[in-house]
């Protein structure tokens, strides 16, 4: 038994090592002082610096962060909106198994599919309008149709565990349909809302499959100018930005458990 | 449908629920039948079209597409693209096995950790899963590097030639692919594991069980929920993956995920992209079917 326990413990160290090997190297060689090459040539937070004159960047960020919160936005609105349609309204089963099945297509479908037929249906609609030219239009409505998806499961899940009662118990006590959803349900629901909407902020800012295929000349995000520039070849200054990336995941994913750890608990 | 209900403690028709239902239903599902639903229609029609001298579809219906990627071309029969589909199915499977194999202990690890730094543990396994796959991906590029170790022993055996990087290779693809993929096992099984009843283990090791017994009868069927979820997690993205062969694999090891890439970007030539796109929807949706047929109850999310 003291076998197996070390050979569990050795391999799981080592396969945590090597979740984060690579990811330390590229944090560690953002420090380099020097521009080419992996030989440690002293500290330096030149690249860190260097990073905000780079105006090639600075817009990718604002593209990024654009994309994300419009898309969030919109579709924890819609996503929320549909979860409730769905959940709170007596439809017969074949209908519910349809909303389902499409509901769920954003999960099982790969990424680079949906992307293909992003391309594909906006190249038909660019016929009616140039709006559907490639760009950053074109990526958020794409982000906002799968995200949509996930935050409508998130939601409806939600809906199911707060259950009917307090609800029914509200219509009781005669509270109209706006009230009911203004003042019971969606403060009920207000936990599920915010990690749907998490989800879907990171989902966005995660997403280079569906960005890369939609993007235009002047819509590039931090994950596509990451990709071009290690393409050509890889700097310290890349290093510097994928490390600040990391370090924004990093807070986002520990506030996400922080938050749903506050919510199970309570 | 003009009979009285309660329904959530409210006296109302049918029919005014039915309308008050399509008024919260209508803008998410328009949204997602319009640009998730239609497109996806669209793109079936367009696997069905031609390729115009400049790029454009030819609205004619030809099974053309598919007869290329079966290997029917000008030049005669080639098994290239079949290859290349096979060989993304290969590498999914792969990948899969091995994130299996190595979450287990993870998880383990992890489980048996006081729970006061439990969740501290189980975040530094949420943080690869979160973190982007581009940098992900490229950040092998350091430690595959001709200065680095890995690089150096393996010219000292002569596997490559000294001052070369290990990449591109398709060591290096899979290299890449386990480690984008392990934290999509290892979460989800993760969740069955924390809630693993160790007693069933410790009654099955009173019975003298040998060890793989013990996986197998006490382990396994306790984890199977999520380890199913983790499965399908991992080998859906997996066949259709494009980033990880692209920068880890370059020329020498392409996968379905780069064909179609390049049919979209440089060839220009959506239908057969299209037709493509629907070879990988085909190979996805099947093994989901498989699966699905051998495991009743799997519940994704």
């Amino acid at each position: 038994m003291k076998k197996i326990n070390l050979i569990v413990n050795i391999t799981a160290i080592a396969t945590l090592a090597f979740l984060y090997l690579p990811l330390m190297a590229v944090a560690f060689f953002s420090f380099n002082n020097t521009k080419y090459g992996l030989v440690w040539k002293g500290f330096t937070l030149d690249w860190y610096l260097k990073l905000f004159q780079n105006e090639l960047i600075l817009h990718a960020a604002w593209n990024t962060l654009i994309l994300a919160v419009v898309s969030t936005v919109v579709s924890t609105i819609l996503g929320t909106i549909l979860a409730i349609g769905m959940d709170r309204f007596p439809w017969p089963r074949k209908l519910n198994t349809t909303f389902d099945l499409i509901l769920h297509l954003p999960v099982i479908i790969p990424d680079i599919i949906f992307a293909a037929a992003m391309v594909v249906a906006f190249g038909s609609l660019r016929m009616l309008s140039s709006v559907f030219e490639p760009g950053l239009l074109n990526m958020i409505i794409a982000h906002i149709t799968f995200q949509t998806a996930f935050v409508a499961l998130v939601v409806r899940s939600r809906l199911v565990s707060i259950g009917k009662e307090v609800e029914e118990a509200a219509r009781d006590l005669y509270a109209s349909t706006t009230y009911l959803l203004l003042k019971v349900t969606l403060p009920l629901l207000t936990p599920g809302i915010v990690a749907g909407a998490m989800l879907a902020f990171t989902l966005s800012l995660d997403d280079f499959v569906i960005s890369f295929f939609m993007a235009g000349p002047d819509s590039v995000t931090l994950p596509l100018y990451i990709y071009a520039a290690v393409r050509r070849v890889v700097t310290p200054q890349i290093h510097a930005l994928s490390t600040i990336v990391l370090l924004v995941t990093v807070i986002l994913v520990i506030s996400m458990e922080r938050f749903t750890r506050k919510v199970n608990n309570k | 449908m003009n009979k009285l209900m309660i329904w959530y403690g409210e006296l109302i028709t049918g029919k005014k629920l039915f309308k008050r239902g399509l008024f919260f239903l209508t803008p998410g599902m328009l949204w997602l039948i319009f640009f998730l639903v239609l497109p996806g229609l669209i793109l079936v029609l367009v696997s069905f079209a031609s390729r115009g001298a400049y790029g454009q579809l030819i609205w004619e219906f030809s099974l053309e597409n598919y007869k290329r990627l079966l290997g029917f071309g000008i030049f005669g029969w080639t098994p290239d693209y079949i290859l290349i589909l096979w060989r993304s199915v290969w590498v999914a499977l792969v990948t899969t096995v091995l994130s299996v194999l190595l979450s287990y202990p993870l998880c383990f690890y992890i489980a048996r950790k006081p729970e006061r730094t439990r969740y501290l543990w189980l975040t530094i396994v949420i943080i690869p899963f979160w973190t982007n796959m581009v940098i992900r991906t490229y950040a092998w590029f350091l430690i595959l590097a001709p200065d680095m170790l890995p690089a150096k022993i393996a010219a000292f055996f002569n596997f490559i030639e000294p001052g070369m990087p290990l990449y591109p290779s398709a060591f290096a693809v899979y290299l890449g692919m386990v480690s984008m993929f392990l934290p999509f096992v290892a979460l989800p099984l993760f969740s069955s594991i924390e809630r693993l009843d160790w007693t069933l283990v410790e009654a099955a090791q009173d019975l003298y069980a040998s060890n793989t017994r013990v996986f197998k009868h006490a382990i396994l069927p306790q984890t199977l929920p999520g380890l199913s979820v983790g499965i399908i997690l991992t080998l859906v993205p997996a066949m259709g993956m494009f980033v990880v062969p692209d920068l880890l694999g370059g020329a020498k090891y392409m996968l379905v995920g780069n064909l179609i890439q390049q049919q979209f970007g440089s060839s220009r030539d959506w239908a057969f992209g299209a037709a493509i796109s629907m070879s990988l929807m085909v190979l996805t949706m099947y093994s989901l079917y498989l699966y699905k047929r051998r495991n009743k109850d799997i519940n994704l999310l």
